[in-house]
């Protein structure tokens, strides 16, 4: 498997408070890897960085072996790597249809493009994949009406939608109720199973990530601290420490 | 289609009205302009989520280029303008019609232009610091124009006069700003239904989103202000010559009237739809007709708490208030898998 992701000694500090130091990490192709750490220790801010919302102070980040730490974060996007939110970013005032089809891949969009009409097999697309996540329903509902849990799933649909060789997921089932949970892990073995989706996910929930991931690595305080597979980790001392504040 | 025999019937009352009331056919004229004032709006203020107050420069810009290209094609500009000329200016019909139909061609042209040079450089703003940074183009290009003597600096320029043998002034710009209204509501409406009216409602949700996306909202927001200063560039060498002077704060550069209007009818209509606009010109318009005319002396006052009650108690418009009332009727309901 080729390395598709990699992050190469990333710092990013805010102000004074050193976010990332020195942070180094791959993600290979076809494959499930997580991210985990208490709070604080500098998850989303990696993220930020690999999806170019801010720029990094020292390193590198190269994706497909083509160096992205200084691209804009829609010229990342279409390279085929996009993210969700932790906070769970949908367009409200959209129906959830609208959400899917304006999230259709755009790599080679040109000036004419930009007037063209939806066409058949992407609003079909797009139901299919409403339908994967079980929204099919509510397509026609205002994406700002629908519950938190819901709007979680759009963006995951929305997500595939756009159809990434890297998806970054920010915390996916955060607040999200354990019978929701399970079937979203499901859809995320499957998205990466069928779909070929590679997929990088922050979590918290310990459950969810040693179900979901292949290889895991832990942030402390803006560090790398630990990595390997799913069991390896959760043995590990220093990451056992790192969470219940021991030092 | 249901709703095509609506619009042509509304057409054809359009077209009719004029030959109905010809007394109020500057009132007509004008009312058409403000539809047009409050759908370009829309595109940005309302499809975009870009509250700009900045608009009203395009059409200043229309207004000033109509007026040196139909003066400059037959006699030198300057000459025009000098102060204190005695000099007659005369336009046969061909040289005022010629001069018309491309100085408001030049007009939008050189709107587009401007709107595409100033997006680059004042699209990246957003928020509050894009609404106060195109309130400070309104007043910054009325004071420019007001400092160019080639264009008749402060004291204004007199447009060619409309000549009598092409019949009511009024009325023939009443049927300009007719094809002009209705070539823009064809268009926006065209541009609303495919990926680009998603992809302005996309950056007006959450700009950030659709950056993470993947789209090129730089380029979407550009050719959204360009497409609506064409129409206001287009329009406004027509109101010059209706109008019959320019003064470059008070008509071109309005940026107290015209560029706050157009938000005000684009808001009371219900901003962000394709009819909104259109209903919230006409609804402003005939209020204003009717203070200026029954309560004058107070006719500011009672805007201003027309203004009040639109924001207060209609804050997502005419229009948003019906579709809020009765969403079902706008599509927004659950459907069954099994129903489809």
């Amino acid at each position: 498997m080729s390395v598709l992701l990699e992050v190469d000694r990333v710092t990013k500090a805010w102000g004074g408070v050193v976010a990332n130091r020195e942070v180094s990490l791959e993600v290979t192709e076809g494959g499930i890897v997580g991210l985990i750490g208490p709070n604080g220790s500098g998850k989303t801010t990696l993220f930020g960085s690999i999806c170019g919302a801010h720029p990094i102070d020292a390193g590198a980040i190269r994706f497909r072996g083509e160096d992205i730490s200084t691209l804009r974060t829609d010229a990342i996007a279409r390279r085929g790597l996009v993210r969700t939110f932790q906070t769970t970013r949908i367009y409200a005032e959209m129906s959830c249809v609208q959400n899917m089809l304006i999230s259709a891949p755009n790599r080679d969009e040109g000036i004419l493009d930009m007037f063209r009409r939806f066409p058949a097999e992407q609003r079909e697309h797009a139901d299919d994949l409403l339908q994967f996540v079980g929204l099919y329903d509510k397509r026609r509902l205002l994406a700002g009406d629908l519950s938190f849990g819901q709007r979680k799933l759009l963006e995951f649909a929305m997500a595939l939608m756009n159809e990434p060789t890297l998806l970054l997921l920010d915390e996916p089932t955060a607040g999200i109720n354990p019978t929701l949970i399970n079937s979203l892990i499901d859809r995320l073995k499957r998205a990466n199973a069928e779909r070929g989706v590679t997929l990088f996910v922050i979590e918290h929930n310990m459950r969810v990530i040693m179900a979901l991931a292949r290889h895991i690595y832990c942030l402390a305080h803006g560090e790398l601290l630990a990595s390997g597979p799913p069991e390896a980790v959760r043995g590990d001392q220093r990451v056992i420490d790192a969470y219940l504040g021991a030092h | 289609m249901k709703g095509g025999a609506g619009n042509v019937a509304l057409l054809a009352v359009a077209v009719a009205l004029p030959f109905i009331f010809p007394t109020y056919q500057a009132q007509l004229a004008f009312l058409l302009v403000m539809v047009l004032f409050a759908m370009t709006w829309d595109m940005q203020g309302g499809q975009m989520g870009y509250n700009s107050f900045g608009n009203v420069v395009f059409f200043g810009v229309g207004m000033y280029a109509c007026i040196a290209v139909q003066v400059g094609l037959v006699f030198p500009l300057s000459e025009y303008t000098a102060p204190g000329g005695t000099k007659v200016f005369t336009f046969t019909d061909t040289q005022f019609m010629r001069g018309l139909a491309l100085g408001m061609v030049a007009g939008g042209l050189a709107a587009v232009a401007l709107a595409a040079t100033l997006g680059a450089a004042i699209l990246g703003l957003r928020g509050h610091y894009f609404a106060i940074g195109t309130l400070g183009l309104g007043i910054a290009a009325g004071e420019i124009a007001g400092g160019i003597p080639i264009i008749g600096a402060g004291k204004g320029i007199v447009p060619p006069i409309f000549p009598d043998s092409f019949g009511s002034r009024e009325r023939f710009f009443y049927f300009v700003f007719l094809a002009l209204t209705v070539l823009a509501f064809v268009t926006f409406k065209w541009l609303y239904r495919g990926r680009f009216g998603l992809a302005l409602n996309a950056i007006r949700d959450d700009e950030d989103k659709a950056e993470a996306m993947g789209l090129r909202t730089t380029r979407y927001k550009t050719v959204a202000w360009c497409v609506s200063a064409l129409f206001l560039g287009l329009m406004g060498g027509g109101v010059g010559i209706l109008i019959g002077f320019v003064d470059p704060r008070n008509t071109a550069f309005a940026a107290g009237t015209f560029g706050v209007w157009m938000v005000l009818m684009a808001i009371l209509g219900g901003k962000g739809t394709i009819w909104g606009p259109v209903i919230g010109a006409v609804v402003f318009h005939v209020f204003r007709e009717f203070f200026w005319t029954y309560l004058f002396g107070w006719q500011r006052v009672a805007l201003g708490l027309l203004i009040v009650v639109i924001v207060v108690f209609f804050p997502t418009g005419i229009v948003g208030w019906v579709r809020k009332r009765w969403p079902e009727r706008f599509g927004r309901r659950i459907e069954s898998a099994a129903g489809e």
